[in-house]
Formats: structure tokens, C-alpha cells, sequence
């Protein structure tokens, strides 16, 4: 009896660090891909602008983009990286993403660049 | 005061800003403009803060009689038990921190010639730009019966305070087995999913201490926000005790009778209640109308790009007092419409290029404690109007299991954290 739940348990294990896996190499997968697209204009939005879209976001991720709850920090996150994930919520791809998804699709992919660069500086709102 | 002509106020805030050469916050010099503030809610306090941030010299003053605003966002998981009332009051003193002169009174008329605002001590202030996000008033009598007194036996409990806590000791004291009417409004009222979230919440409060309670929805309407993700959850949760009866089912109250407790029907049927909850037809906090930026409907159309009033020129106005559609009347709405507004004020003032207006919105409806369900959108300006980003948005997916429902109640939850702080708190 013992040792059947134990077996299930280092199966279950097995089975949730298998499919971590295989979600962190299809998001540097899509990452690559979005590269290999070409970078997006960051640059062509002012910074009032992109204060704007910032604004957005905070509302949940908490004042700056340093969250005070489950919901992820995003201040201070590799520009690409949150990049790419951001894109990636756009483009549906992320599995398990309950209201990302509806609103990534709101912005297009330069006001994202332009968000990504908001959120890596270490700067108040 | 009032005399401060533009040129001086550009020159003192954009010799301020070049010299400093600070891109995104303006550091504007001495002797700048004031920005008055009508409403300390999550329009104008979110104006205040974010007026204070992106210039500091600016002098910016907000107006709230209430010394502790305590929100609607979350006032139904106090009925339902499952917030204290202190939990969802906020202070100040964070927006004092931040540089913000509060002034506790009530505005009680705008002079828009001499650019004043005169206040309910007598106090008469001076604006370069006045924001006005005064929420919404009831239009007592519109529905034949129901007025202020009648607020009293029968309470709406639409804007959050005492009349949500007399509603919270009505339901403690209903009789087992009775019956909880609410009569609800048509489009537009303030915070769309809010009776229907209600509802639930009543249901998770009534299930546990009154548990053959009958909850009857009238409706002046067919469809409401969140419909279907509200029906499927409210039978899962709470089988039949929820009825709801939309416009065709004969679900339109056209009088109401307090101290009976009863409503009467368009097509003449007579509803007897327990506990009677009237969400009366709204419209924009009185001080938009002595400002005279209301229009017919009791709305305030604004200008898409900056939430300047579409009537009166150096007037700005947030929140549910506008005509926003098809932005809802919602809290994090009020929010993001004031971060564009403060925005597009530093800016003018300063003659630098206005940013782009985006808009957001994100709102939980909490139906049983790890049960949450969502509808967001993303807006812009276009054409003049206002408009949804075309493919953004939507609500919750039908299908979602058990997981997806509770995430979102704790993102729920997370939001009105994080939103409070970036308004209240710091």
C-alpha cells in the first residue's frame, strides 16, 4: 500500500518536471522565433506614451510594477524576456493564462517592446 | 490666483523641465498652476497622485468630505461576510505623503468664468484645471416611489457606506425562508457585473445562515455583463436559490413601495420582499451639473484623447460621471482614464506633445470564496470616439475548471491590493 503511493508520488513528480520542461523550452522556442521576426520599434513611442501603457498594468501588478501579492512582480524583468513572454500572451501561446491573454491582444508589437523597456529600469511609476 | 495667465505657467514649469531634462516627470519651478480635484475616489485620488508625480510643483489640491473612502469594488464581499468593513475603508494620509492638499468639504458649485470652486465651508478656491470625478448620483423618483427616504427602508447600497451596512443588518435580521428582491437598473449604471456579483454574494452569506432564502432578481434588462459565467456559476454554487427575471419575463420594476417592501412590475405584477435592495437609474455626481459639462442624458461627454469635458474648456472629468462607452463604469477604468488625464494636463501646461491615450480594464467578480471570474478590455481613442481595441478583451472562458475559477479570485483579490496602494497607499 505504502510503497503504490510513494511509486505515485515519484510519478507525479516525474510527470510535473517533465511538463515544466517542455513549457520552458517552447517559450524559448517562441522567443527565438520572435527574434528571428526582427526586433520591434520600442523607440518610436515617447516615454509619456509609454507611461501610459505602463499605467495599464499596474493597476494589478502592483505601484510600479513591484507586486504586493501572487499576481508576478514585472518591475525589474529582462527586457527581452518580458518581451517575448508578453508576445507570447498575445499570441495565445502560453498555456494556463487566465486574463493575460484578453489584454496583451489590446496592445500591438511595438507598444509591448515599449512596455518591456518600461518595466527592466529600476525607475518609479 | 485665477489671474495665472498660460504663458506663465508654461514658462515656470518648462523652464523647469529643460533644465532638469528629466523626460517622463516634469520638475516644473516655483509659482506654477493649481490643479483642483473634485472627488477622492478611484478617479480623482488616482488624478492627484499621479498629477503630483509627473510634476511636482504643481500645486494640486482634492476635494472629498469623507476623511475614510470606503470602495464599492469589494462592498458585496462585506455583505457577504467575507471582508471586514475597515478592510475596504483608505486614508489619506498616503496622498499627503505624496504632496497632495486635502481639503475635506463639499464642492458645491463651479464658477467657470471666474475659474473657482466654491466648497461647503464657505472656502472659495482658484484653478488652472479642474478635474471632476464625483461618481454618481441617484435620480431619486425616476422610478416612481423610490427617493431618499425610501433609500432608507429600502436601501441601494450603490455607493459604499451606511447604506451598505443597513443592508448588511437587514439581511442578518431576514426571517428564514424570506425573500431578498433587488431591482436592478438598465445601462448605463455604475459598475455593470456589481448586482450580479451581489447576488452571488448574498447567496454564499444566505446559504450559510438563512439557507431557504429566496434571492429575486428583477431586471430591467436581458442581458447583463458576464451573463452566462454568472448563471452557470450561480447554479453550481447555490442551485435554485438565485431566480432571475430579465425585461421580456416581465422583470422591469416600475414602482416601488419602501414601506411595504413592495415593487410593482411594467406589466402589473406585485413582488412582496423580505429585504429590498432598489439600484435606482443613475446619473453624474451634482457637481458636473453646476460646472454645466453634463449633457441631456446627466452624463459628461469628454474628449477621447484626454478626458477634457466636451462643454467646458479647462474642465476634465473621470470615471462613472462620463460618457466612456464602451469602457465600463468600473473602478480600474476611473483609474486609467485619470493616469491619461493627469498626463495630457502636465502636458498642456507645459506645451509638450500629449501621450497617446490607451485605456484598460480588468474586472473580478467574485461568486463563492475560490470562485472568480473575469472580463477585461483595452481601449483607445479613435475617430473622435472611443473605441476597443479590435480582438482584445472578453470575459472568462465557459469551459474553465476548477483551477481557472479559483486563480482569478485570487487575482481578484491581488487587484484590489494593488490598486488601493497605487492610490491610497505608499
Amino acid at each position: 500500500m505504502r510503497a503504490e503511493k510513494a511509486g505515485l508520488r515519484i510519478f507525479k513528480r516525474f510527470l510535473m518536471a517533465f511538463s515544466q520542461l517542455f513549457v520552458r523550452s517552447f517559450i524559448a522556442l517562441v522567443g527565438m522565433g520572435l527574434f528571428l521576426a526582427g526586433p520591434a520599434r520600442a523607440a518610436d513611442l515617447s516615454d509619456d506614451s509609454a507611461s501610459i501603457l505602463a499605467g495599464n498594468c499596474v493597476n494589478c501588478h502592483g505601484p510600479s510594477g513591484r507586486s504586493l501579492s501572487a499576481i508576478p512582480t514585472i518591475r525589474g524583468v529582462n527586457e527581452e524576456q518580458l518581451r517575448v513572454r508578453l508576445m507570447a500572451f498575445r499570441e495565445g501561446r502560453d498555456a494556463g493564462v487566465t486574463v493575460m491573454t484578453r489584454l496583451m491582444k489590446g496592445y500591438d508589437a511595438d507598444q509591448i517592446a515599449a512596455l518591456a523597456k518600461w518595466f527592466a529600469k529600476d525607475r518609479a511609476p | 490666483m485665477t489671474g495665472l495667465s498660460r504663458r506663465r505657467i508654461l514658462g515656470s514649469l518648462a523652464a523647469g523641465s529643460v533644465a532638469l531634462a528629466a523626460p517622463s516627470i516634469v520638475r516644473a519651478g516655483a509659482g506654477s498652476a493649481r490643479v483642483v480635484i473634485v472627488g477622492g475616489g478611484f478617479g480623482g485620488a488616482t488624478a492627484a497622485r499621479y498629477l503630483k508625480l509627473r510634476a511636482p510643483q504643481l500645486r494640486v489640491t482634492l476635494i472629498e468630505p469623507a476623511r475614510r473612502f470606503y470602495t464599492c469594488p469589494f462592498s458585496n464581499l462585506y455583505l457577504a461576510g467575507l471582508r471586514s468593513w475597515e478592510s475596504i475603508g483608505h486614508g489619506y494620509d498616503g496622498l499627503r505623503g505624496a504632496g497632495v492638499e486635502l481639503v475635506h468639504a463639499q464642492a458645491e458649485d463651479v464658477d467657470t468664468r471666474l475659474r473657482t470652486v466654491r466648497l461647503s465651508t464657505g472656502q472659495t478656491l482658484g484653478w488652472d484645471r479642474l478635474v471632476l470625478s464625483p461618481g454618481v448620483d441617484m435620480r431619486w423618483n425616476a422610478l416612481e416611489g423610490y427617493d431618499e427616504a425610501a433609500s432608507l427602508l429600502a436601501p441601494h447600497a450603490w455607493k459604499a457606506g451606511p447604506q451598505t451596512q443597513l443592508l448588511r443588518r437587514q439581511m442578518e435580521a431576514m426571517e428564514q425562508g424570506g425573500t431578498f428582491v433587488m431591482v436592478i437598473p438598465e445601462n448605463p449604471f455604475r459598475c455593470p457585473p456589481g448586482p450580479y456579483e451581489r447576488a452571488a454574494m448574498l447567496a454564499h452569506y444566505f446559504s450559510r445562515h438563512n439557507p431557504r432564502a429566496k434571492i429575486l432578481l428583477l431586471d430591467a434588462k436581458d442581458n447583463f455583463s458576464k451573463k452566462g459565467l454568472f448563471q452557470q456559476g450561480w447554479k453550481a454554487l447555490y442551485g435554485d436559490m438565485i431566480e432571475w427575471v430579465g425585461l421580456t419575463d416581465d422583470g422591469q420594476v416600475t414602482r416601488v413601495d419602501a414601506k411595504a417592501l413592495e415593487v410593482q412590475t411594467a406589466f402589473g405584477q406585485v413582488h412582496k420582499a423580505s429585504v429590498l435592495n432598489v439600484i435606482p437609474p443613475q446619473k453624474a455626481g451634482f457637481i458636473a451639473e453646476r460646472a454645466g459639462v453634463v449633457d441631456a442624458s446627466g452624463w459628461v461627454p469628454v474628449k477621447a484623447e484626454s478626458f477634457e469635458t466636451q462643454r467646458v474648456a479647462g474642465i476634465y472629468a473621470l470615471g462613472d460621471a462620463t460618457i466612456a462607452a464602451p469602457m465600463p463604469k468600473s473602478a480600474f477604468v476611473a483609474n486609467t482614464q485619470a493616469k491619461l488625464a493627469a498626463a495630457a494636463i502636465v502636458a498642456e501646461l507645459t506645451g509638450r506633445v500629449p501621450p497617446v491615450a490607451s485605456y484598460a480594464n480588468t474586472c473580478y467578480s467574485l461568486l463563492a470564496p475560490g470562485y472568480g471570474i473575469s472580463v477585461a478590455g483595452v481601449y483607445r481613442a479613435e475617430q473622435g470616439g472611443i473605441a476597443e481595441v479590435p480582438g482584445s478583451g472578453g470575459v472568462s472562458p465557459a469551459n474553465a475548471d476548477a483551477a481557472f475559477r479559483a486563480a482569478e479570485a485570487a487575482y481578484g483579490e491581488s487587484w484590489y491590493a494593488a490598486i488601493c496602494a497605487d492610490i491610497w497607499g505608499r
